[in-house]
């Protein structure tokens, strides 16, 4: 009888993952909300690992808790924020909150456990040699390759969309403008005068 | 055993969990954004665990664009929240009233 790894490993980082969700969505601070987003999207990424889906599992560490979340980090910390006017109304839709969320788990649960899914047997693991990344690489590039493209387009307009949104001239700012520097004549910058010369007085 | 009805559970209490989150941070912009990260985690969880007992890669690739949307979407939800927060001074939603419809 040995230890069945994969059953503690899916428990363990799923405790970790439900205990860093709680903490996001109870924890004061936003600060600390950020980086308690941090572990779940850790654990969950472990979890994928699990479900032999690496590249994504990297993707979803580098992606996420590289970039998305130090944004959210930077911004968190940029706004100066009255934590305790934010927390006002937690303790007023607590009940409800508790009420909708077991509601729907329960639900959840129900469709879950009769519909046959637990009756789904683990699939056989993939063959030695086998690359989730690979094998992603050669559908995204043939079969799905105009959605890629156009997830390609949504990244750039997000990219144009937040730079437009936050950019702004400030009045008091002097910028440099290129073309002005570039057309400039040579009459513009330099006076010429003749003057005669005088003779240097003795002191 | 793990079956799948195992990971579709997780992901079962990582929605409602931030549904939880969206009933009790009606006030800050900020754990609204986060909450909403959660939920689309939690529905990746649920196509890659779809994606491995099925024996499909398309699952995988839905959870790719998702990914893509997702990080477009923080993108621009922290620009637009910097934006407000810089003509507001503030990121209540109860004080963000000025919009009649």
């Amino acid at each position: 009888m040995s230890l069945p790894i994969i059953e503690i490993v899916f428990y363990l980082f799923s405790a970790v993952l439900c205990f860093a969700a709680f903490s996001v969505v109870t924890v004061r601070n936003p600060v600390y909300a950020a980086l308690f987003l941090v572990l779940a999207f850790f654990s969950s990424a472990a979890i994928w690992m699990l479900l032999e889906a690496e590249f994504l599992a990297i993707t979803l560490v580098l992606v996420y808790v590289g970039a998305v979340m130090v944004l959210f980090l930077f911004v968190v910390m940029m706004l100066d924020i009255n934590v305790d006017r934010l927390k006002e109304g937690f303790a007023r839709y607590l009940p409800v909150g508790i009420l909708v969320a077991v509601a729907m788990a329960a639900e959840l649960f129900i469709v879950i456990w009769t519909r046959g899914f637990a009756k789904m047997p683990r699939p056989e693991p993939l063959p030695d040699g086998y690359s989730s990344t690979k094998a992603l690489g050669e559908v995204i590039y043939t079969q799905y390759l105009y959605p890629f493209e156009i997830a390609a387009i949504v990244l750039l307009v997000a990219i144009v969309a937040a730079i437009m949104l936050t950019l702004r001239r400030r009045p008091e700012t002097r910028y440099q403008d290129p073309a002005k520097q570039v057309q400039v004549k040579r009459d513009e910058r330099i006076r010429m005068v003749s003057m005669p010369a005088v003779k240097r007085e003795e002191s | 055993m793990l079956t799948l009805a195992h990971f579709l559970t997780l992901g079962a209490i990582l929605f409602s969990l931030s549904v939880a989150g969206i009933f009790l941070n009606r006030k800050n912009v900020i754990i609204l954004l986060m909450a909403i990260e959660l939920m689309l985690l939690s529905v990746n969880m649920n196509f890659v665990a779809f994606s491995r007992f099925i024996g499909g890669l398309d699952g995988q690739v839905f959870v790719f664009f998702i990914l893509t949307v997702a990080a477009a979407e923080a993108a621009i939800g922290l620009a637009i929240l910097v934006v407000l927060f810089r003509n507001r001074r503030t990121i209540n939603v109860q004080e963000l009233d000025e919009l009649k419809g």
